[in-house]
């Protein structure tokens, strides 16, 4: 009985240990060294077509269920829940409500009913504004068989609930453990390399040797994330010398764009494991770490990117202007610091596809590492990147005027709303100057024309506060 | 009607929250989508300080005092069901239909909106509007914009207009009266996006 049971363990040992070593040549050969040596198998393609095929069943079977149980398929509202309505000034609006109420007055007073224009738009905005939904997930329109978005699609019926439990044991059971290890295995390899390159003593060889590891690195980094990125316009790749922006969806970004060429990076040195890349990441490429101190003062920040811009062979720098995640339905506020330097943009447009997962980073709910773990455990991570022309600021233009064409094309190209809401107010509190412009507004409809009057007839205490 | 029902479900007592507060069930998803999307903590019910993340209400010069309509005082949490029962005041006047006269007066009639507008004005609740609330109003309205003596003569103007028994205060029929021109109906009414 025990040789019975030992024969039967060491059986499964090797049986383990073969297989194991099958999985671990495949990985090798398959994955591991394109990586390194930048060659595609074409399997990515199939994948992603395959999932599309999928998804495209998964709803047809939903729709037929639905209608079977003679329900409508509960569509989610992704164009939000009140029609835009005329942007009407705030003179228009309570011109609206007092003429139907008071047309023999002649000169305008406070009205009781002015209360209401304020009290409707607020109550508008707790109902739907702009913003707030900016900042949380995109919804997807059908059903990718996530688990995230399980709950807003009860029509599932038993066929789809099984592929769906199937997709939870594919991806957490096989495709998460081998993008973790790709993904170890790729910050290894190249913070080892990266370090080795840095030694070098030639200046020419260094950077040559240190921008193919750098594609290396992140190449590593994209099969780990099983991304399936398309880049359109690849003529106006950026240059060197100069200073590339688009829109901010998730840290990845940096990895989906800097898979294509290399970029000097900008931002705040870390701690830990980051840290550690940051370092090995110098060491054979220029980018721009600044100390926590440091970033507070905004010369130091403005001179340090001039000073690389200004040099024209160094590689382009890469700035997302927003300053914060949004959720890639729209565009918000560009900060106009990167383009008061005076040398070329070359503006770049990000759009994933939100059905195989996703990208947006929402920084209040879970933190890096969580957000990492959501992507790994998504299907994949489908995204397109348009490279736009090259601008410069024109004759007459100032920074921020600069700033918002430059938002406006990356806006149109990836078909985002554009947005004039600084994304800087997802963390701090409203400025009271908005409040004072709204109640600067409906003074000047209260006493625009009372205060012309005061002036004819006579002046007894009253000092004029607006012109 | 009942097709949807089963979409209601997680709703609690989404059936009777139809009936009392007149939305459809689409209407009443969406606003529960909405109610989920602020309550950020997913604690189940809201707190002033979620209504004061959202940047156009903090604008509105009484965004406070709308704010203060969904809680009143004593009360720091707000239910789905309360929610929905104060937006009810918003919603479209639709054709008259006959009614109970036993049955209280909706939400969204003319009569529930005023109210509604009354309340903004009547901060302590008595019933009137005393020229200290008044002034209060006008003051959030216009902030620094006026000088104080020009908001003492406006205030005093519009309670002497209004004010028909001149007991110094204005009380919510004179309120009515003030506003009986107005179209209240369609200037207090959010129409929802089909």
């Amino acid at each position: 009985m025990l040789q019975f049971a030992l024969s039967a363990y060491n059986l499964l040992c090797r049986c383990l240990g073969v297989a194991f070593a099958v999985w671990f040549t495949l990985l090798f050969v398959i994955i591991i060294v394109p990586a390194v040596l930048g060659v595609s198998l074409g399997i990515h393609g199939f994948y992603i077509r395959t999932l599309c095929r999928l998804f495209e069943w998964t709803t047809s079977q939903m729709e037929l269920r639905a209608k079977q149980k003679n329900q409508q398929l509960f569509k989610p509202h992704t164009k939000g829940i009140l029609p835009k309505s005329e942007l009407l000034s705030v003179q228009e609006n309570m011109q609206e409500l007092r003429s139907s109420a008071h047309s023999r007055r002649s000169e305008p007073q406070f009205d009781l009913a002015d209360v209401i224009y304020f009290s409707q738009k607020g109550v508008e905005s707790i109902v739907d504004d702009e913003v707030t939904k900016c900042f949380s997930a995109q919804e997807v329109e059908s059903w990718n068989l996530l688990t995230r978005s399980i709950c807003r699609f009860p029509h599932r019926g038993l066929r789809l609930t099984l592929l769906w439990g199937l997709g939870v044991l594919i991806r957490y059971g096989i495709l998460l453990p081998l993008r973790v290890i790709l993904a170890v295995t790729g910050i290894f390899l190249f913070v080892v390399l990266s370090t080795s390159v840095g030694f070098l003593p030639n200046a020419k060889l260094r950077s040559f040797l240190g921008e193919k590891v750098h594609l290396m690195g992140y190449r590593f980094c994209v099969k780990s994330l099983t991304a399936f990125i398309t880049y359109h316009n690849s003529e106006n790749r950026p240059k060197n010398g100069s200073i590339c922006v688009a829109n901010h969806t998730t840290p990845l970004d940096v990895i989906i764009l800097a898979n294509d060429r290399c970029y000097s990076l900008v931002g705040q040195v870390h701690r830990g494991l980051l840290g550690m890349i940051q370092k090995a990441m110098v060491k054979s490429s220029p980018h721009i770490w600044f100390e926590r101190a440091e970033v507070k003062d905004r010369h130091l920040v403005a001179k340090r990117l001039c000073d690389h811009a200004a040099d024209k062979t160094k590689q382009p720098i890469l700035i997302f202007p927003e300053g914060t995640c949004v959720n890639n339905t729209s565009v918000m506020m560009f900060k106009k610091g990167s383009f008061e330097i005076g040398c070329t943009i070359f503006p770049v447009a990000i759009k994933y596809d939100v059905r195989f997962g996703d990208a947006y980073w929402n920084s209040s709910k879970f933190g890096l590492v969580r957000h990492l773990l959501r992507i790994m455990s998504s299907w994949a991570l489908v995204c397109s990147v348009w490279y736009l022309p090259p601008m410069k600021r024109e004759e007459g233009e100032d920074a921020a005027q600069f700033a918002k064409r430059v938002k406006a094309a990356i806006a149109a190209e990836a078909g985002l709303a554009d947005l004039t809401w600084d994304g800087g107010l997802k963390r701090t509190k409203v400025k009271d100057a908005f409040r004072e412009e709204q109640q600067r507004l409906y003074s000047s409809v209260l006493l625009g024309e009372h205060q012309i009057q005061t002036e004819e007839i006579c002046c007894k205490d009253e000092t004029q506060e607006e012109d | 009607m009942g097709s949807s029902s089963s979409s209601l479900s997680h709703i609690p007592d989404g059936q009777q929250l139809m009936g009392e507060t007149g939305f459809s069930a689409a209407h009443l998803l969406r606003l529960h989508e909405r109610f989920e999307l602020l309550d950020k903590d997913s604690r189940g019910h809201l707190r002033p300080e979620d209504f004061e993340e959202i940047r156009e209400l903090t604008e509105n010069p009484v965004g406070g005092r709308i704010i203060g309509a969904f809680f009143p005082p004593e009360k720091e949490t707000l239910d789905f069901p309360s929610f929905v029962r104060i937006l009810a005041h918003f919603r479209p006047t639709g054709k008259n239909r006959s009614r109970d006269r036993t049955q209280p007066e909706p939400a969204n009639s003319r009569t529930g909106k005023l109210k509604f507008a009354f309340k903004l004005y009547d901060q302590d609740r008595d019933g009137k509007i005393s020229r200290d609330e008044l002034l209060q109003v006008l003051r959030a309205m216009l902030g620094l914009q006026v000088t104080e003596e020009q908001l003492q003569s406006i205030a005093e103007r519009a309670i002497q207009e209004a004010d028909l028994n001149s007991d110094g205060a204005i009380s919510f029929d004179e309120f009515k009266k003030s506003l009986e021109k107005v179209d209240i109906e369609h200037k207090m009414s959010i129409r929802f996006l089909k």
